[in-house]
């Protein structure tokens, strides 16, 4: 199946000569929940503005529903929503007035049975004739998500949707992204809390310095880089690690009590059979025995390190 | 085309408009009632006729144009700055409408604003002086292209705007020692050679004074010129506006 969004080799030098994008490509298929990860200044809101039509790219291609995003900037805009980073409304109108005016916008007849269906599944519709100034911040985030629907887009861009929301409306706002998937909308979005992505996402986008540095299926990347720690805690506290034991590249820790062994779950030996043995010959008693595997928020902090 | 983003982009500015009633509607009635007050009756009583009209009847054509420039320039720049400067311009850029769409909205508002005020003012004035509109459709001709010209022209000033101050600057600046030395309130005819030959520098003498001539057949400046002029100042004003969109100059960029 063609990818719903097509970005190729897409670049963007602003006016000021700062190079936000440097030749990225990606694509994002249709129904997927796509999470791009990058820290502050990365390219993460570029990308998706060039995508949206809000920023004209300086090189490259982007397609929406193998339509150019600049020479048929009708077909994909109409298919895109975008709730933006920044809380911005309009202050002075009530929640109905600023949803209608954004289906409007997008082309499409006046529907009030869809729009007061978005605001129920928001949970704003006690909320419909209130002026935007009066909602909290969180609501203010759903406004703008009921917004984006308001068009029934295809595609809906998430630019940091949860940052500065509370867990629980962090909890509420997953299941939102959630029952849409399930409607088929295709959902990317830009996080900061890698906490996010691994529980929403099905494939996870790195991007660092303008480049997309990995893009991988979530359960793949995090099985790919994932190390694993075993961790021995022992009954009596060792010096050094003896010299029986030195292939195998262990760490002593905690004043001796503990030792950290790194292996790879993706190796075809993990070699952890032959260390228990090793460690039961060279007469080293254990107390416990845990094993840690490393989280998307280390294997991101490795991606990005390394590309510095 | 897309017309429900038009429509949409238009009626959510003229829905500012009635949020605003008092100060949009009432204040221009009021400022115009006062010059009235004081020049129409205070000190007009002591100036004669000008070129055979009465004085009071000679400044309308200048009131309604003073406000409709102002009015226009600033509803047609605020229009589009607010929602740069709030931020929720992107959800306009991300729209499928095309700039045209874009400017006939917000355009389109401005100058509909503007020519309901400047029917109002001119109600208000036929309450203090006798109006009679000599050429109907000429007056029509002068209203509603200066409404959309100018309110052009605001929009023009609503992009270039980094911020409040710039914002206001041509409107603050400009926009009143042009209407005021333009022969709002006088014929350029009574200033010396000198200063009057000055004065045909200044644009808005074209359209205060064709304007003038829809009312009452008197002008400074030959009718047909400021027809001209009007529709020079029109294509200006569509050419930079083009030149804008095709380079996304501080809206996509």
């Amino acid at each position: 199946m063609a990818p719903i969004v097509s970005v190729s080799n897409l670049s963007k030098t602003y006016a000021s000569g700062f190079k936000a994008l440097k030749g990225v490509s990606l694509d994002i298929e249709e129904g997927e929940i796509l999470a791009l990860l990058g820290p502050n200044g990365a390219g993460k809101t570029t990308l998706i503005s060039i995508i949206c039509g809000i920023v004209n790219p300086s090189g490259g291609t982007v397609t929406v529903g193998g339509h150019d995003v600049v020479r048929a900037f009708r077909e994909t805009r109409s298919m895109i929503g975008l709730v933006p980073q920044e809380l911005t409304t309009d202050a002075f109108e009530t929640v109905w007035n600023t949803v209608t005016f954004s289906r409007g916008l997008h082309g499409k007849k006046p529907n009030p049975d869809h729009i007061e269906k978005v605001l129920k599944d928001l949970s704003l519709w006690d909320k419909k004739d209130n002026m935007l100034r009066e909602l909290s911040g969180g609501m203010k985030r759903r406004v703008l998500i009921a917004k984006a629907l308001s068009h029934e887009p295809r595609v809906l861009f998430l630019d940091e949707p949860t940052a500065g929301v509370d867990v629980n409306l962090r909890k509420s706002m997953w299941d939102v992204v959630e029952r849409l998937r399930a409607s088929g909308v295709t959902i990317i979005l830009t996080t900061h809390y890698i906490e996010e992505a691994e529980e929403i996402a099905d494939r996870i986008g790195v991007i660092n310095g303008g480049e997309i540095l990995l893009v991988e299926d979530k359960a793949a990347l995090m099985s790919k880089l994932g190390r694993k720690q075993l961790r021995v805690d022992l009954t009596h506290p060792l010096e050094d690690v003896p010299d029986t034991l030195s292939s195998y590249n262990l760490t002593l820790e905690g004043d001796g009590h503990c030792l950290i062994y790194d292996y790879d779950t993706s190796a075809e030996r993990t070699g952890i059979t032959a260390l228990l043995a090793a460690l039961g010959e060279a007469g080293i008693r254990l107390k416990d025995i845990s094993t840690r595997q490393s989280s998307l928020e280390d294997i991101f902090v490795e991606i990005v390190g390394a590309g510095r | 085309m897309n017309i429900e983003a038009i429509k949409s982009i238009y009626f959510f500015e003229m829905a500012r408009t009635r949020r605003t009633l008092l100060q949009s509607v009432v204040s221009p009635v009021i400022s115009t009632s006062l010059y009235f007050i004081v020049f129409g009756a205070a000190i007009g009583g002591r100036i004669q006729e000008i070129d055979g009209v009465s004085y009071g009847a000679f400044i309308t054509p200048g009131l309604m144009m003073l406000t409709l420039l102002t009015q226009c320039i600033g509803n047609g720049s605020f229009g589009i700055y607010f929602p740069k400067f709030t931020g929720t311009i992107y959800e306009v850029l991300s729209s499928p409408v095309s700039m045209v769409e874009i400017v006939l909205g917000y355009v389109g508002a401005a100058a509909t604003k503007g020519l309901m005020i400047g029917t109002i003012i001119l109600l208000t004035a036929s309450l203090f002086v006798d109006l009679t509109i000599a050429h109907p459709l000429v007056m029509v001709f002068f209203f509603v292209l200066t409404a959309i010209s100018f309110s052009l022209f605001g929009f023009i000033i609503g992009i270039w705007a980094k911020d409040f101050e710039q914002l206001n600057l041509i409107p603050m600046l400009v926009i009143p020692p042009l209407v005021f030395l333009g022969g709002s309130f006088y014929s350029v005819k009574m200033l010396p050679p000198f200063w009057e030959a000055v004065s045909h520098f200044n644009p808005v003498l074209y359209l205060i004074s064709g304007f003038r001539w829809s009312f009452f057949e008197v002008s400074d400046v030959n009718p047909v010129f400021s027809a001209v002029i009007i529709l020079v100042f029109l294509a200006i004003c569509m050419s930079v506006l083009a030149w804008i969109f095709r380079t996304g100059y501080r809206l996509r960029n």
